[in-house]
């Protein structure tokens, strides 16, 4: 597994924007710019020549790795696009491809991580806010550039959740610590970056020192990660949002469903406790779990 | 979106799949016409397990069917009124299967199942029996192939001839067929009887639906509305709303932090009202989700709880502050603001609302807590 820190390549890692004429694609390519992300093309079909925030535009994705190597592509389309674009990214042969949309089909998603098996591309999301990593560069919709949330460090953070995941970032940094990448896999019952594969990234990184894992009721995931955290070296801090969420009621993400008894908060701390890994009760504990560890 | 049986049975019928001939009914009358010789009368409720419910009657006569009816047309099975009933010829049953066409989060795709033992809880059979299911995961950019259908019919051994063999492929190369077409979660059989004439029949059909695909799902009936008065208004506005016991109403942004806040409030003694979050795009719709959240009679004090990324909270603060002053609502309100936008977010607050907002998460929720039990203490 490679190291979170070479995720997407090694810097400097230049990205394609999918969707960047419309009004989120633009707005947080600038954001990306104006941080140091190597944001080097665009891609919207029937736009080609246009430039957005200098950024050369193209009408199809093999145009623009024609022009430009790209390591990872972000997809800003509408959910019921998401799925060709991500997969004309795949086809295209972008080693890395983050689809941020809510919504997606869930058959759609299935045939966008079987198009990235066939072609050893990565997928994170969909339904995701991207990745961070402080003081370099960021790809999403996280507010890489916020010194209240972000700070170069040693701690990884790992998130189902975009707004959880901020929240416990302003604590870190509150308390003097920082991140060496923040990963947001998103909210859907299926993603293409799981939090086993985000902890064996980790687990390989030189910089970073403990994990923070943060996630939330429904689905197999954290118990997946569980299984995995018992042959880790370093430690890992985790919460688990949705102790009150009643069964068979979707908890705002499409996945934060506890459904026939499965996918429960219980279960998770439980799993996750038992792997060794710290369990807050509220998310405030998370950095004071973090400081009675030996880092 | 739960399929109701009936529907469900239609469409794995326009797929090729035996089912039973049967009626729909919407009152005593229509259920007695649709009866003759052995039926079934089965509640349609948007839910499982109707059986253990009582919401699944053989009847034998017009008189057993409209006994049957009666009782059921108008009640409740489990959270769901009954306003419908399926009557149904009941079949000779020589044996009765198990298969399931599922998405699965393990392997990222579909999963197909198959059991001899259909017609009971499946989870059951998962916890006693595991090895008799077998579970086949599928490459969806193949899709299901005859041979694959046929190495999961193997689990079955010798309880069916060649011949059922080959008419069972055939139902799971179908099932598999109707899972893709309709953009299913889930999509079971449970039984799927082996009749004593030897053909396959779906006696009862469970369909689960993506929410995400409904926009190009036309076919499928109106969704009947499920949860409270103010989940349903609140879903009509395009809100993702949970109602809950407590007296804290909760606002935050994003679901993540929306469940952590519910959580943090509980583990400080109060008890949340609401799930309610105003993020993702909903940021900019504060003002009518805080009227949703004040709508419940049992919130005593509020709690908006601000983590913004992508969310603006300066954006969300402005909508609450309109929605406050429209509103002039009589409940102390606690804020604890963060994120993106926060000076001006928490500007906001304090001119126009007066209110000073907490740096800490767990100061605001423990004054939230405080303030609700005050109302409380003071109305009784």
């Amino acid at each position: 597994m490679t190291s979170v820190r070479e995720l997407f390549g090694t810097a400097p890692r230049r990205v394609l924007v999918q969707g960047i004429t419309g009004g989120e694609g633009s707005y947080w390519t600038e954001q990306m710019l104006a941080y140091g992300s190597q944001v080097v093309a665009g891609c919207t079909p029937g736009k080609a020549g246009q430039v957005v925030a200098g950024t050369p535009v193209y009408d199809t994705v093999s145009h623009a790795v024609a022009d430009h190597d790209i390591d990872v592509s972000v997809v800003f389309v509408p959910a019921r696009f998401a799925k060709g674009a991500a997969i004309e990214a795949i086809e295209a042969g972008v080693p890395n491809v983050i689809v941020l949309a809510e919504f997606v089909p869930v058959h759609d998603t299935m045939q966008i991580i079987a198009a990235a098996r066939a072609c050893g591309t990565r997928v994170i999301g969909p339904n995701c806010p991207g990745v961070v990593f402080p003081g370099r560069d960021f790809v999403g919709i996280m507010p890489g550039w916020s010194e209240r949330l972000f700070s170069p460090g040693r701690i990884g953070v790992v998130s189902r959740s975009g707004s959880l995941g901020a929240l416990i970032n302003l604590h870190l940094v509150q308390a003097g610590f920082g991140q060496s990448a923040f990963l947001g896999l998103g909210g859907d019952p299926i993603v293409g970056t799981t939090f086993r594969d985000a902890l064996e990234m980790f687990e390989a990184d030189p910089t970073t020192d403990a994990v923070v894992l943060l996630g939330e009721v429904g689905g197999p995931m954290e118990e997946q990660a569980a299984s995995y955290l018992e042959s880790m070296h370093k430690p890992v801090v985790s919460f688990i949002a949705g102790k009150n969420a009643p069964e068979g009621k979707k908890m705002g993400h499409a996945g934060a469903l506890v459904s026939g008894g499965k996918g429960t908060a219980a279960s998770k701390m439980q799993a996750l406790s038992a792997a060794g890994a710290l369990v807050a009760d509220v998310p405030t504990e998370i950095v004071s779990l973090l400081q009675g560890l030996d880092l | 979106m739960f399929v109701e049986e009936a529907d469900a049975k239609r469409l794995l019928a326009a797929g090729g799949i035996h089912t039973p001939v049967g009626t729909v009914a919407e009152t005593v009358a229509e259920a007695v016409l649709a009866s003759g010789g052995p039926v079934m009368v089965k509640a349609q409720v948007p839910a499982g397990k109707r059986g253990k419910a009582g919401g699944i009657v053989a009847a034998d006569s017009a008189e057993e069917v409209e006994a049957a009816a009666r009782r059921l047309l108008g009640s409740e099975l489990g959270d769901h009124m009954v306003d419908r009933v399926l009557v149904e010829p009941r079949v000779e049953i020589a044996h009765e299967l198990y298969v399931a066409v599922v998405v699965d989060a393990t392997s990222a795709g579909p999963l197909l199942m198959v059991s001899a033992h259909g017609g009971v809880d499946i989870e059951d059979v998962h916890e006693s029996s595991p090895e008799s299911v077998a579970k086949m995961p599928i490459d969806i950019s193949i899709g299901l192939t005859p041979s694959d259908a046929e190495g999961a019919v193997a689990i079955l051994g010798n309880l069916l001839d060649g011949e059922q063999k080959r008419a069972l492929v055939d139902v799971l190369l179908r099932l598999y067929e109707r899972f893709r077409f309709l953009d299913a979660q889930l999509v079971e059989i449970n039984p799927l009887a082996v009749t004593t004439d030897g053909s396959l029949v779906a006696l009862d059909a469970k369909l689960i639906v993506d929410d995400n695909a409904l926009l190009r799902q036309l076919d499928l009936p109106a969704q009947r509305a499920v949860g409270t008065a103010l989940e349903l208004e609140a879903a009509e506005q395009g809100f993702l709303f949970v109602e809950l016991d407590g007296d804290v109403g909760v606002l935050a942004n994003g679901a993540g932090l929306t469940m952590a806040t519910m959580d943090a409030v509980t583990a400080h003694g109060g008890a949340p009202a609401n799930f309610l979050e105003v993020g993702g795009m909903a940021y900019k719709r504060a003002t009518p989700a805080l009227a949703l959240v004040l709508k419940n009679p049992k919130v005593k004090s509020l709690l908006v709880n601000l983590c913004g990324a992508y969310a603006r909270t300066d954006v969300i603060a402005e909508g609450l502050i309109e929605g406050w002053k429209t509103l002039a609502p009589d409940l102390e309100v606690s804020f604890c603001i963060h994120g993106t936008g926060e000076e001006r977010a928490q500007e906001l607050v304090r001119t126009e609302l007066g209110r000073e907002p907490h740096e800490s998460m767990d100061d605001a929720i423990r004054e939230a807590i405080a303030n609700a039990a005050k109302r409380v203490e003071a109305t009784s």
